[in-house]
C-alpha cells in the first residue's frame, strides 16, 4: 500500500447500520466489527475512487489535523484491515 | 439482561447427502417432516434481526437439500441480514448459483473432507463428491462469491494440511478454516478413530504458524486446535447465550448445536414462543450465562471471562456432569479423564461410524 493506492471494500464486505444497537458496523464473511468515530469517518470515504492520500488530505482538512500524521494512521487502519481481507486495493 | 446476539445459525435441514462421520448433528436427526417451512424461517430471520442478530449462517445438513433455498436467503436479505451458506456444495447446480447471486447472498463456505478424491469420498461416504465439489468451487469463482474453505482436521487428512492450504488458494478463497473436529455430535461416535496424535499436531501447529505469515493478505487462516491437546479450555460459543445462537429445523432453538445432549435441559421452540423470549427468559438460556452458574474453580480463575469455564457440552460428554468445569483444563480434577481417554486414542483403527439420515 503507497499513499496512492486506492482503498475499496471487496465484494461480500459492507458498512451497515446496526439498528437495534444504533451503531455503525463493517460487516464481512463470519465477522462483525463495530466502528468508533475513527473507523466511520475513514470507511465512509472508502468509496473505491479515492486514494489514501485523498482520504487523508480529506481527513486532515476535517479535523483540522496534520496530513502526515493522518496519513500514518489511515494507512495503519486500512492495513489492518487488509490482513483480514476486508479492504483491497487498487494501485495506481 | 443480556447481551443481545451477532449470529444465528439456522440448521434449515438434517438431510444430507454425504455421511461425514464428524458432522455436528446430533445422533437424533430431525426427520423431513418436522421441518419448519418457507415463510416460518422467513418470520425467523425477520425476529432474529429485531433481536439484535447481524450475521446468518444457513447450515444444515446440507441447506441445498431445500428446495426453498433461493427464497429463504431472499428473506434473510430482506430481514437486513449478512448471508453466509455454509454447504458441501452437493446439491448446487451452476443454475442455482446464479439464482443465489442474484438472490443476493453474501458468501459461501464449502467444506472440503480430502484433498483427494480417494480420501474425500471415504470420508464424505459419497462416490463422485469431490469432482461434484471442485466443480461448484469453480462455479462460485467465476460468479465471484467470496469463498471460505471449511477443512475438517482428523487424523487421517491432518498430514495434507500443507495440500489443503494450497488447495484454498488455487479455488480463490479467501479465508480457510482449519478446523480440527470438535467431539460433539457424530465425531463423538467416532473419536478415538478421528483424535489426531500430539505429533500430528505438533506438525501441524508449526505449518499453520509458516502459512500464516507466507499468506499474508492473500489468504486468511484461521486454525481450531484440536482442544484435548490445549491445556485451556476454548471459550464456547464465545460463553453460553451471550453472541450466538441455534435454531434447529423443527424450529428448536439453542445455544449451542449440541446443548441437547444435556438432558436436564428443556429447549423451546420459536413456534411457540418469540425468539426474543427464548433468548431473554428461558431457563435453558440462563442456565450456564455470565458467571453465577461457575464452580468455585472457575469463578475464582482470573480467566473466567476469558474462557467462560469452557465447553458444557465436552464437560458432560466427558465427565457426566454439564456444570463442572471444561476438563480441558490443566487447573481441573477433570483433566486426568480426559488425558487417560488420550493415552487410550490416537491407536485404533476400525472403521467409521458414518452418520445415518
Amino acid at each position: 500500500m503507497t499513499p496512492q493506492s486506492v482503498p475499496y471494500l471487496p465484494r461480500g464486505v459492507r458498512c451497515a447500520h446496526d439498528r437495534v444497537r444504533g451503531v455503525p458496523v463493517l460487516l464481512g464473511p463470519e465477522r462483525v466489527l463495530m466502528l468508533d468515530q475513527i473507523g466511520t469517518e475513514v470507511l465512509s470515504r472508502v468509496t473505491g475512487t479515492q486514494s489514501v492520500r485523498a482520504i487523508s488530505e480529506d481527513l486532515a482538512r476535517t479535523f483540522a489535523a496534520p496530513r502526515d500524521q493522518i496519513e500514518t494512521d489511515v494507512m495503519e487502519y486500512l492495513g489492518d484491515l487488509a490482513e483480514k481481507r476486508l479492504v483491497e486495493f487498487k494501485h495506481a | 439482561m443480556p447481551d443481545l446476539p451477532l449470529a444465528m445459525l439456522a440448521e434449515l435441514t438434517h438431510r444430507c447427502p454425504l455421511m461425514c462421520p464428524y458432522c455436528s448433528n446430533p445422533q437424533e436427526l430431525t426427520a423431513r417432516d418436522r421441518e419448519l417451512t418457507t415463510e416460518q424461517w422467513a418470520d425467523v430471520f425477520r425476529q432474529a434481526a429485531d433481536l439484535g442478530v447481524l450475521q446468518l449462517h444457513l447450515s444444515g445438513g446440507e441447506p441445498a437439500s431445500r428446495r426453498d433455498l433461493v427464497e429463504l436467503v431472499i428473506a434473510a436479505r430482506e430481514a437486513g441480514l449478512y448471508t453466509n451458506l455454509i454447504t458441501s456444495g452437493i446439491g448446487l447446480t451452476e443454475a442455482r448459483l446464479e439464482a443465489l447471486n442474484d438472490a443476493g447472498l453474501d458468501h459461501i463456505q464449502l467444506s472440503v473432507q480430502g484433498v483427494r478424491a480417494e480420501i474425500a469420498d471415504r470420508i464424505g461416504g459419497y462416490k463422485g463428491g469431490f469432482d461434484r465439489k471442485m466443480q461448484v468451487a469453480d462455479h462460485i469463482a467465476r460468479l465471484g462469491f467470496p469463498l471460505t474453505l471449511n477443512a475438517v482436521m482428523h487424523r487421517d487428512n491432518l498430514d495434507d494440511l500443507p495440500a489443503t492450504i494450497a488447495m484454498a488458494e488455487r479455488l480463490g478463497a479467501r479465508r480457510i478454516e482449519i478446523a480440527c473436529v470438535q467431539f460433539q455430535g457424530w465425531a463423538l461416535a467416532n473419536r478415538a478413530r478421528l483424535q489426531p496424535t500430539r505429533a500430528q499436531v505438533d506438525r501441524a501447529k508449526g505449518i499453520v504458524r509458516d502459512a500464516v505469515e507466507q499468506m499474508k493478505r492473500r489468504l486468511v487462516i484461521d486454525f481450531v486446535p484440536p482442544d484435548y491437546y490445549s491445556d485451556l479450555p476454548k471459550a464456547c460459543m464465545s460463553g453460553w447465550g451471550s453472541t450466538g445462537l441455534n435454531v434447529t429445523p423443527d424450529g428448536t432453538v439453542l445455544p449451542c448445536h449440541a446443548a441437547q445432549t444435556i438432558p436436564h435441559l428443556i429447549f423451546e421452540r420459536v413456534t411457540d414462543r418469540p425468539l426474543a423470549a427464548i433468548w431473554h427468559d428461558s431457563p435453558a438460556f440462563n442456565a450456564y450465562r455470565g458467571t453465577d452458574w461457575m464452580p468455585d474453580l472457575c469463578r475464582s480463575c482470573d480467566r473466567r471471562e476469558v474462557d467462560f469455564g469452557g465447553c458444557r457440552c465436552q464437560a458432560l460428554a466427558i465427565l457426566g456432569d454439564a456444570s463442572a468445569p471444561d476438563p480441558v483444563c490443566r487447573k481441573s480434577p477433570g483433566r486426568a479423564v480426559l488425558d487417560a481417554l488420550l493415552a487410550e486414542e490416537g491407536k485404533a483403527d476400525d472403521t467409521y461410524i458414518y452418520r445415518r439420515t
